[in-house]
């Protein structure tokens, strides 16, 4: 065997486990789910092809289905942009020579290390009408807080706020890059007389905006999945996304229809919706990037 | 350097030197500020989880504890029953990480220093995966692992691991592209194969990568709730998250064991954060392509 064939052969050993990965966890179940989303499969009993009729069902006749997608695009839509514009000022803020700067760093970072139930019930608890934090500090300024999670109406802006907390994560990118762009362009625009906030638009924000487009992508991709807040930041936790399914997410919409009344079908069906809502929506932002992203060295996108 | 306070005064204000002071002293307030917001949901946590309820259900609030009660911690450790879940999530996150690290060095070995056909199909392919939501696989790999008679068992929430994962395989790949050829060229006119080039060099000169994706890889086992909920029925099987929410049921809205509770369970990840925060930005920095 000829040492490029060898070479080649160890290739494929090592991307192996990959492939088998794949296939096995991702591909084929992938496969499965979308013949599945067209039957009325149980996990137990039956499996009959019903043609479209979970997806006919899933726009005519569940009321849930509408309520919880108005649900994740609420969150999508006030989130992803807050949370982008949270971080990237930040970070500008941030990118000075100011001593210290490493505590500042730690500090805001660390929320947004943090997840999981623990932070569920810490915000629950700093959202408590009457004893939390946050309604005492909006009682200083005079602002009668409101009843947050046990109102329907703020529900959802409690989630958002909640994470806005944690909007320190994307702020260390846009750090990264801030401290990327190179020192002589700032230079040339103050020669050319350029005030401080004309060097911002014309000279910061096209060179990171690389960075902008990624988080972007990212963030939108992980909005679109929320689903544990719904299912634990509830005030019964027999009834996820309560009060009055404010907080029935897509997600958990369709984890209740899989794995509580056992619609394995119509789940999948719903799971393929998001599926290409998801890739429509990333390949609108791809052929937008085009629009405003820059790229150093020019066309090489 | 003083200035008296004379009509050039005016003019020295006006200097780039004095408005950027101006400028640093007014950032320096408003990051003071935005650091104590960030710091105080940390705080009140701790005050609550130290308070006795009556104090708790006091108005207005008391904004620290006036009889601290360090027995919280300990009816939240014992009847939450949270060393036998701090003990099963530790066991799921050491497997975890020893499966990710040892899957993600090997696969992403191949994917940046050997030449086979049909490799950037396959590495195209891999960061494909990565665009898709977590939700469309996970009603299919229920019904699979089901069908294995895996569900009730560690096994759904560990062996995936072993197959690799496409984001950690990318950042690896990417830190070992950085690493010259010539010492696997040398290596190979020794008599080495790449498993062991992968093995005693490539592995090693990672290490900093390797940190990264443990650490990363700790993380999300640790916080991992949906794995779990799904695939873990018996009490003494659960997880520190599913425990959180078994510990809710049981003591509603008794704040200072639930605060206790969640501080214990944030505990690992914040200790991780404050040893290896270089790693925690490294990875980040990585993981979207530019190198801080």
């Amino acid at each position: 065997m000829s040492l490029e064939r060898k070479d080649a052969l160890w290739g494929y050993v090592f991307v192996l486990p990959w492939i088998v990965g794949f296939l096995v966890f991702t591909f084929g179940p992938l496969l499965f789910s979308l013949y599945a989303s067209f039957t009325n499969y149980d996990i137990t009993s039956q499996m009959d092809w019903v043609g479209i009729r979970n997806y006919r069902n899933m726009f005519t006749h569940d009321s849930l289905f509408w309520k919880s997608l108005h649900n994740t695009l609420y969150y999508v839509l006030f989130n992803v942009p807050l949370t982008t514009f949270a971080a990237l000022l930040l970070a500008v803020t941030m990118n000075q020579k100011i001593p210290g700067m490493r505590i500042f760093r730690t500090v805001f970072y660390l929320p947004s290390v943090l997840a999981g139930v623990a932070v569920f019930y810490l915000w629950m608890m700093l959202l408590n009408p009457s004893t939390g934090l946050v309604n005492m500090a909006l009682g200083w300024v005079g602002i009668d807080g409101p009843a947050w999670m046990t109102d329907p109406n703020w529900t959802k802006p409690a989630v958002i706020l909640m994470k806005l907390w944690g909007a320190g994560g994307g702020m260390l990118l846009y750090l990264a890059a801030l401290q990327g762009v190179p020192e002589h362009l700032y230079e040339a625009a103050e020669l050319d007389g350029a005030s401080p906030i004309r060097r911002f638009w014309h000279v910061t924000v096209p060179m990171i905006t690389p960075v902008i487009f990624f988080e972007l992508v990212t963030n939108l991709i992980g909005a679109f999945q929320i689903f544990q807040e719904g299912y634990v930041m509830v005030q019964d936790q027999s009834t996820p996304g309560s009060p009055m399914n404010s907080l029935l997410f897509f997600n958990l919409h369709m984890f209740l229809k899989a794995f509580q009344s056992f619609q394995m079908g119509y789940a999948t069906a719903m799971a393929w919706f998001l599926f290409i809502v998801v890739i429509v929506l990333t390949l609108i932002n791809m052929a937008l990037s085009k629009l405003w992203v820059h790229y150093e060295g020019g066309d090489n996108r | 350097m003083r200035m008296p306070a004379t009509s050039s005064s005016r003019s020295y204000y006006r200097s780039r030197r004095a408005r950027k002071r101006i400028a640093n002293i007014v950032i320096a307030i408003v990051l003071i500020g935005l650091g104590i917001i960030s710091l105080a949901p940390f705080w009140w946590m701790l005050s609550t989880s130290l308070k006795s309820m009556q104090e708790i259900m006091s108005f207005p609030p008391t904004k620290y504890p006036h009889a601290i009660i360090w027995s919280n911690y300990e009816h939240a450790w014992v009847s939450g029953r949270l060393s036998r879940y701090a003990l099963n999530t530790l066991f799921l996150s050491c497997v975890g990480v020893f499966a990710h690290v040892l899957s993600n060095t090997f696969i992403a070995y191949g994917f940046a220093k050997i030449k086979f056909p049909g490799k950037n199909f396959l590495f195209s392919l891999m960061l494909a995966t990565m665009m898709i939501p977590g939700f469309c696989t996970l009603i299919p790999q229920y019904i699979l692992f089901s069908k294995l008679h895996w569900v009730g068992t560690y096994l759904p929430l560990t062996i995936p691991g072993f197959f690799g994962s496409a984001f950690q395989i990318f950042m690896l790949r990417q830190f070992y592209l950085g690493i010259p050829n010539d010492l696997i060229e040398a290596a190979k006119i020794d008599g080495a194969n790449h498993f062991y080039i992968w093995s005693r060099i490539m592995v090693p000169l990672a290490k900093p990568a390797v940190i990264v994706i443990a650490i990363m890889t700790f993380q999300g086992a640790w916080n991992d709730f949906l794995g779990p909920l799904l695939y873990v029925n018996k009490e003494s099987m659960f997880n520190i998250q599913i425990g959180l929410t078994a510990f809710r049921s049981a003591e509603l809205t008794q704040w200072n064991y639930l605060m206790a509770a969640s501080l214990i369970a944030l505990a690992p990840v914040i200790l991780l954060f404050f040893f290896f925060q270089r790693y925690f930005i490294e990875g980040m920095n990585i993981s979207s392509g530019t190198k801080g």
